[in-house]
């Protein structure tokens, strides 16, 4: 195996761990700021793939001019979800809002599965079969589409966070709830935006993800796993972790596959997992608690 | 749960009569020497039929269902009395022991299913402890039949009988298209289909004298999201040709893959597995799904009761595929009736020896008589090589079954317009 086949590799692993970045930062947005776990995340994201599907499959919309509109669409679900039920749970016990979740999971699951069926949908574009080739590197049409926009999409909510009035309400709300209250900030209704804004995240990588993957009801317990590995591994509410945790998580993949066995391939994501869980358990780039 | 009103809306439209005429099933019981309607015996069969109708075994787990509904009509109008009584093992050996179970306290006669591997060998011991007679309809797995189960029949081939088929069948491509590849590099997955079906190629490849080496062999998971390092991995090995152990989602993926990374070999083909020859391949891939092949049983071309299964299930399902699943499930509700119709009851001994005692020369699979051996294996069975052609899974060899032409090599997939 020569240099340019590891480098084929490498960026494959590089553009597929952006979009997985993308699809956890919905998660360390929603725990950052309300220290709530979302074990609804994948179920989420398989809703946004429908969403996306049905707008290519009935208006011919493809999946990355869909995005606003299916990230929109989560928006209003996120934040709806936050305001009617689980803003009644924030100060219940841990194991409560983990049951709470989970049920909202179960019932999506199953609700997509009534609706849809257990068929696995992908949708079919002229660059589903295309490819760049720089020199020796040959890169996937649609991989470097869905990495560019995960990037444009993160980097977009880097901004919203940092430059705006709402992110900085937001930021001050994680940083102290109490002082934020104290200052006249409506914590609930900027509590529900930050649901609202995760699950916005999560529409656009389902959007993405379509591109790269087909969409059936039993992929969201994957892909809510994968979530929390990537974040883990970040570290829990930090944005950069999650990229961070994405890129890796995508790279290792990639080449645990070459080095070891394609078939163990998440096996090593496991292991890293848990070599972060001992040797830095808040997270590459997470906070001591 | 298991549920008797799962017959298509397709079928409900056709009455017996329109479909008799459609079909021209009674012209074919007089060609054939089918039983007549008054030999029916007085009780119905009640027949188990457990598949994957929803998991990620869904889509040929239905494919398998249409297959075991869409002869009743034809099966009724020939004599046969027979009722299905259908269970979802939802792609889980566990939940196919459960419904195994339920469908006998149900009060079904016998079980067939269940297509994936492990389900299969889970029902069949559900079967050997009540006692109940189980027509395996698809499944690979080589202990299904060297277990010492006395109540399992297999109509069809064991890993390494499909193996063994498979393999041979390279010889005759090379010799049919005067082209011998050197190397080949192998992609399968790795449930107990596929790690059966390696363990029959690595064991047969010695033994055949097969012209070719496997040069890298490569496992993956049959629920694998991305195929991209797998392909990757196959295409620096450098090899002549692709073999591959497939089902259907990931044979999607996997030459898709191959497309965007530009994988260019002799061909892609499989010594036996499904997914190659699927309408949802076929409709996925377009033009890159032409000059797959997959050397695999297949419906035998010279037999009228193929014809006619094959041009009612188009007329009746113009979206699906009338594939090996349907044949092979349509024999098995065909070889479970005609057992009950010899027996002349429904007791599970009864029914048992009359399996045993099967002799249907008039089948729609290629092979001969369906007939099983002492360990419930119908030898009889026999591998064509299928290729897509013009969008069309083709019958290209052996010669004497031939549709058209075996295309090897493959053109390039830039060169496809």
């Amino acid at each position: 195996m020569d240099a340019t086949f590891f480098l084929n590799v490498t960026s494959a692993g590089l553009l597929t761990g952006l979009v997985y970045g993308l699809m956890a930062l919905g998660l360390s947005v929603i725990f950052g700021v309300m220290r709530v776990v979302n074990f609804a995340h994948g179920d989420m994201m398989v809703v946004a793939m429908y969403a996306a599907f049905l707008l290519f499959t009935k208006l011919g919309i493809q999946p990355v001019p869909a995005l606003p509109l299916v990230a929109g669409g989560l928006f209003v679900l996120g934040y709806l979800l936050q305001r009617l039920v689980i803003n009644r749970f924030l100060g219940a016990t841990e194991h409560i809002q983990f049951l709470l979740l989970l049920s909202i999971a179960i019932i999506i699951t199953n609700g997509v599965l009534m609706v849809f069926g257990p068929d696995a949908r992908n949708i079919q574009l002229d660059a589903s079969f295309e490819s760049y080739s720089v020199g020796p590197l040959v890169l996937d049409k649609v991989r470097v589409i869905a990495a560019i926009t995960a990037g444009g999409v993160a980097a977009l909510l880097w901004a919203f966070f940092r430059y705006t009035t709402t992110g900085t309400a937001i930021r001050a709300c994680a940083d102290n709830p109490v002082g934020a209250r104290v200052v006249g900030l409506n914590v609930e209704q900027l509590y529900a935006v930050t649901f609202g804004i995760g699950a916005a995240c999560v529409g656009a990588a389902g959007c993405l993800l379509l591109l790269l993957v087909d969409v059936h009801p039993h992929l969201s317990s994957d892909y809510t796993l994968l979530g929390f590995i990537i974040v883990i591994l970040g570290g829990l509410g930090s944005l950069g972790g999650a990229l961070l945790g994405g890129i890796l998580v995508g790279l290792s993949e990639a080449l645990s596959g070459v080095l070891i066995a394609p078939s163990l391939k998440s096996m090593f994501s496991f292991g890293l997992l848990i070599l972060v869980l001992l040797l830095r358990p808040q997270g590459i780039l997470g906070k001591k608690p | 749960m298991s549920d008797n009103a799962t017959i298509p809306s397709a079928l409900h439209a056709l009455t017996r009569r329109q479909f008799t005429a459609a079909a021209g099933a009674g012209a074919l019981a007089a060609s054939i020497g089918l039983p007549a309607r008054s030999a029916r015996a007085a009780t119905p069969l009640k027949l188990g039929v457990l598949l994957p109708r929803s998991g990620h075994l869904a889509l040929i787990g239905q494919a398998c269902q249409r297959g075991a509904e869409i002869g009743l009509p034809m099966l009724r109008d020939l004599g046969y009395t027979i009722e299905l009584m259908n269970a979802d093992t939802e792609s889980n050996p566990d939940v196919g022991r459960t419904q195994a179970e339920k469908l006998i306290r149900e009060g079904a006669h016998m079980l067939m299913g269940c297509f994936d591997s492990a389900t299969t060998l889970a029902v069949a011991g559900v079967a050997e402890q009540k006692g109940i007679p189980f027509v395996v309809n698809i499944a690979a797995e080589p202990k299904l039949t060297e277990q010492g189960f006395k109540y399992t029949f297999r109509n069809f081939p064991s890993a390494g009988m499909l193996g063994k088929g498979g393999l041979l069948l390279y010889k005759d491509m090379f010799a049919a298209s005067g082209v011998t590849p050197k190397t080949a590099v192998l992609l399968h997955i790795n449930d107990s289909f596929g790690m059966g079906m390696l363990a029959g190629i690595n064991a047969l490849m010695p033994k055949l004298d097969l012209p070719f080496q496997i040069v890298e062999t490569i496992a993956y998971d049959p629920k694998a999201r991305d195929l991209s390092i797998e392909v990757a991995k196959a295409k620096a090995a450098k090899a002549d040709f692709v073999m591959t152990v497939t089902r259907l989602n990931d044979a999607i993926l996997l030459v898709r893959e191959m497309v965007k990374q530009q994988v260019d070999t002799m061909g892609i083909t499989s010594p036996g597995s499904p997914g190659m020859y699927d309408k949802q391949f076929l409709k996925a891939l377009g033009k890159y799904a032409d000059f797959c092949s997959v050397n695999i049983p297949w419906f035998d071309p010279k037999q009228d009761m193929a014809g006619v299964l094959q041009k009612t299930f188009e007329k009746a399902y113009p979206d699906e595929s009338c594939d090996l699943n349907v044949g092979f499930s349509f024999e098995g509700v065909l070889i479970a009736a005609d057992a009950h119709k010899r027996a002349g009851s429904t007791d599970a001994a009864a029914l048992t020896e009359a399996l045993r005692a099967t002799n249907l020369a008039n089948r729609v699979m290629l092979g001969g008589a369906i007939k099983f051996e002492a360990n419930g294996q119908n030898m009889n069975l026999k591998s064509a090589v299928v290729q897509n052609l013009g969008g069309k899974p083709t019958v290209v060899l052996p010669t004497e079954s031939a549709e058209a032409k075996l295309v090897f090599p493959a053109p390039a997939f830039k060169s496809r317009g």
